[in-house]
């Protein structure tokens, strides 16, 4: 007996059953190869990391070198406490919820660093990144970015090297103390503090604009003032000058110099 | 063997690599000649990715053709190209995965693909397995082949250089030379494909 292909019992019965099989097959992958995929994941995120710090993720051991340069921190009550959870992979939900994560590390050529993960949006989907900052949190020693989906060869070319390098040695903060570091049309950075955009991909250039911006100036409490220097040998601008020239010196550092102007200028 | 390569399978290996080209003659797949082609890499990728999941999909319609409902043969086809770019980039995502990252950017792209859709309908549903194998692969090489060329022109003319290698000499710039700005933007990706389909017309004048 020849099947009718056409009747409707048969459409039915074909569409459920293919429906199921492709279920049951995708479900199958999916958590067969989770544990795998997560395992993949977590290390790209520390290679990601150390891209940050200036090491080349493909050439070194991810895992020992991370192991042994870095340590996941969160930033509470003003200070970096040890983190000793799970390691995270995505920290967009974590850092609106205010939980601060700060790796602290060396970079390949030896400094110490804090990197700090930001998050933000591109033209098509979710970008992300680490920016590592100086130990005097001012300027920039490397920065990673990826993304979700943005355009092959155009806005995709954020992750490519030469565009990340851009923000080597930039200052965080303009002359009023807000996040300054930002990205332009491209050709076109002229100040200090501004970082060339990708030709033709205006939209993904201006997101990882709006994400370093944003990602930088949700660590402000940390970037502003976490290094005390209550002793007055820790700051540099303090030291030169006679305690009583200077009354902020017992202020946190980066904004010590300022105060230490100001006070000048009323003497 | 004869039978394997009869002049029937051989015509639909070739005919798409020219006569037939899934992008110059039938015009479809525009779009992600568009959205891919501003580099040669890229292009290179998507090229292969579409080849590889053409011949498969292809292989597995062409095995169901008989049992699929003519009324909901078009949700088959494209049920069975979702599955199966999904469990492959799953599976990447697992084994190979510096390749799946960065190959996540042309998942979506390969099942919107309009040769696939095309390729399953018009061939393998009539035809059986090999002789599809041979369709898609030919089908995704003439595609792959127009997306190069392409890329080529962009990427030598929007950026200076050739798989990112600076191909342009510094002295051309210094005489005044610079890149085209408009090499990057989509439109003039248009633009190429048209030349290309002019060429491509001009030498087949007989079809």
């Amino acid at each position: 007996m020849k099947l009718n292909t056409n009747s409707n019992v048969y459409t039915i019965c074909y569409a459920a059953v293919m429906v199921i099989i492709v279920a049951f097959l995708l479900a199958f992958v999916a958590s067969a190869l989770k544990s795998t995929q997560e395992a993949n994941v977590a290390n790209d995120t520390k290679g990601q990391i150390l891209s940050a710090l200036g090491y080349d993720k493909a050439t070194v051991d991810v895992a020992k070198v991370y192991a042994e340069k870095v340590q996941d921190n969160v930033f509470e009550d003003g200070e970096l406490k040890p983190y000793e959870g799970n390691f995270n992979t995505t920290y967009g939900s974590l850092i609106k919820n205010g939980v601060l994560h700060v790796f602290t590390g060396t970079t390949a050529e030896g400094e110490q660093a804090y990197v700090l993960p930001v998050v933000g949006r591109g033209l098509w989907g979710g970008l992300w990144g680490y920016v590592a900052v100086n130990e005097a949190k001012d300027k920039v020693l490397g920065t990673y970015f990826y993304h979700e989906s943005e355009t092959a060869g155009l806005g995709a070319r954020i992750s490519e090297k030469w565009f990340q390098d851009q923000f080597i040695g930039k200052p965080i903060f303009g002359e009023d103390g807000e996040v300054a570091l930002t990205v332009v049309k491209a050709g076109s950075a002229r100040e200090e503090n501004e970082v060339d955009g990708v030709t033709g991909a205006t939209l993904t250039s201006n997101g990882v604009a709006a994400m370093v911006k944003d990602g930088l100036t949700a660590y402000e409490d940390f970037l502003g003032g976490t290094t005390e220097c209550s002793d007055e040998e820790e700051c540099p601008a303090c030291k030169e000058m006679d305690e009583k020239e200077c009354e902020g010196c017992n202020k946190a550092c980066g904004s010590c110099d300022k105060a230490c102007e100001q006070t000048d200028v009323e003497q | 063997m004869s039978k394997l390569f009869s002049d029937e399978n051989k015509a639909a290996f070739t005919s798409p690599l020219n006569v037939n080209n899934p992008v110059a003659v039938q015009v479809l797949g525009i779009c992600s000649a568009l959205a891919v082609t501003s580099q040669l890499k890229p292009a290179i990728v998507m090229g292969l990715s579409v080849t590889v999941i053409t011949a498969f999909s292809n292989v597995i319609i062409s095995l169901l053709r008989k049992t699929i409902p003519n009324r909901i043969r078009i949700i088959v086809q494209l049920v069975v190209v979702a599955a199966l770019v999904t469990i492959v980039s799953q599976l990447l995502k697992a084994y190979v995965y510096d390749v799946s990252v960065q190959l996540s950017v042309y998942v979506g792209l390969i099942i919107t693909n309009c040769i696939l859709m095309g390729r399953l309908e018009a061939f393998a549903m009539q035809n059986g397995p090999w002789p599809s194998f041979l369709d898609g692969i030919g089908n995704g090489l003439g595609y792959a082949a127009i997306l190069v060329i392409v890329g080529f022109f962009r990427e030598l003319f929007g950026f200076g250089t050739l798989f990112g290698y600076n191909v342009i000499p510094q002295f051309m710039y210094d005489a005044g030379y610079t890149n085209n700005g408009m090499m990057v933007m989509p439109a003039m990706s248009l633009i190429i494909v048209g030349c290309v389909i002019w060429a491509h017309r001009a030498y087949n004048k007989e079809s």
